[in-house]
């Protein structure tokens, strides 16, 4: 058959994309459980980094951090809105990113500055534990910069607004200028301002210039200079996420489990 | 190694480098430089990418019907980026993490294609492997220099590793924000070109 009949094109076109196609198809499946396991990995290390139970520039292997997560870690879901233990849904293997994309575990979200389009009915936090007590809440926490949308833990005393840390894990903000939610310098002034006022009201919010230290200034935090609108983006971040769409009732809930209402 | 093979690996170097004087694969150069770590890693996947690609292509070459022979690469080429892109994820998952959807732009990255293009549907499958390396490194010498040069004098740092203390980090550097933005590439490669240019006067285009 010629080479530029329309039969020999149309075999020889089935071919490559059967060829390519097992290639790819082969590629994606054999390397799937080491890349769900990184994932994984990824998540305890960020959780175990805004603890501050390791270190950010700590070189730690993969056996080290499962450890280190297991043994200090206890992972809860929650049921979003009532802020009570889920019910009907296995912790594990639970995907809160994906679970916030699926319309059937998921809910449209009230309109917000943070512009979370939608809320997972179901979130996964992690208490740090200290003598078998929760001694820090990690919460998951996420809303829109500049470019892209922030994905990061924020840690609480176990007062429920008290500040232990932040770190955003994801996010795609100019380097340089919103991007320096990543330097630790900024993120270390995070700790011990407070999300709540004294009515209970979410008050913390990040400023333009320094917000001076914890003590005189519980309800602010620095603001990123060149990086305004990053900068509120976290602001409306924090109000969403522990207002009563977000946490909110989750932290009543935790007070109230503890005996401090 | 004979002197063909020389030419085939070392000509895109500095004799006919991609960015440089073919000026392809720009975009990827802007946007993965502001780190060496990333831009090494990008720059690597490439060399593999168009290596291969090369490969597989000049191994079929007599068989492609002409009329959908581009297609055929872009199949090939595509294949092979995302089968780079899930090894990445699965062996350097904070690497992959930060060039996120530029490993999957190897795709449109016209070195690939325009490497299959002019060489691979021509030669011989081990020359259109030489090929590919080369044209690689010849991509990967330029990405490195302008890396070294953004990460340096924007944050301070090569690899990560603090060189010079930026006034961030209570030292004396005052970075340089523009060079973490993507003009500052554009400067960058427009000063290498002219280098390049100056030092080997038969490159400069004809008016």
């Amino acid at each position: 058959m010629a080479r530029d009949s329309t039969g020999y094109t149309v075999g020889f076109a089935a071919l490559v994309c059967v060829i390519c196609g097992i290639g790819v198809a082969g590629a994606a499946v054999s390397l799937a459980p080491r890349q769900a396991e990184n994932k994984v990995l990824d998540q305890q290390k960020q959780v175990l980094l805004v603890a501050g139970l390791l270190k950010p520039d700590q070189a730690a292997t993969p056996d080290e951090i499962k450890a280190l997560f297991d043994k200090n870690i206890r992972p809860e879901l929650i049921d979003l809105k009532t802020g009570t233990p889920a019910k009907g849904v296995e912790i594990k293997g639970f995907d809160q990113r994906r679970a916030q994309k699926d319309p059937a575990t998921s809910t449209k979200a009230p309109d917000n500055a943070a512009k979370v389009f939608r809320l997972p009915n179901n979130a996964l936090v992690y208490h740090v534990l200290k003598d078998g007590k929760t001694d820090m809440l990690i919460l998951p926490i996420e809303g829109y910069g500049l470019w892209s949308v922030l994905y990061g833990y924020l840690a609480l005393d176990d007062d429920a607004t008290t500040v232990k840390g932040i770190t955003f894990y994801q996010h795609a903000e100019t380097p340089g200028l919103g991007g320096e939610v990543d330097n630790p310098k900024w993120k270390a002034g995070w700790a011990g301002r407070k999300i709540y006022d004294d009515k209970g009201k979410v008050a913390l919010s990040v400023i333009k210039g320094q917000a001076g230290p914890a003590q005189s200034a519980p309800h602010r935090v620095d603001g990123l200079s060149g990086a305004t609108i990053t900068s509120n983006g976290v602001t409306n971040t924090i109000q969403f996420w522990f207002g009563p769409s977000g946490f909110g009732p989750y932290l009543k809930h935790f007070l109230k489990s503890q005996g401090r209402s | 190694m004979d002197k063909q093979t020389k030419g085939v690996l070392f000509d895109p170097l500095f004799n006919n480098n991609p960015i440089a004087l073919q000026v392809l694969g720009i975009c990827s150069a802007l946007a993965v430089t502001t780190k060496l770590e990333t831009a090494l890693v990008m720059s690597i996947a490439l060399t593999v990418v168009t290596a291969f690609s090369n490969l597989a292509i000049s191994l079929i070459r007599n068989y492609i019907p002409n009329s959908i022979r581009i297609i055929v690469q872009l199949t090939v080429i595509a294949s092979l980026v995302i089968v780079t892109d899930q090894v990445l994820k699965a062996f350097v998952f904070e690497v992959s993490k930060q060039l996120s959807v530029f490993v999957g732009l190897i795709i449109t990255n016209c070195i690939v294609m325009g490497r299959a293009e002019a060489y691979a549907m021509a030669n011989k499958p081990g020359m259109s492997f030489l090929d590919g390396i080369g044209n690689g490194l010849g991509y990967s010498m330029v990405l490195l220099g302008i890396g070294f040069f953004r990460e340096l004098f924007g944050s301070g740092k090569l690899f990560g590793v603090e060189i010079l203390a930026t006034t961030n980090d209570g030292g004396w550097y005052f970075s340089n924000g523009l060079m973490l933005m993507p003009p500052s590439a554009f400067f960058l490669i427009g000063i290498i070109i002219w280098i390049l240019r100056t030092a080997k006067p038969a490159q400069i285009e004809k008016e």
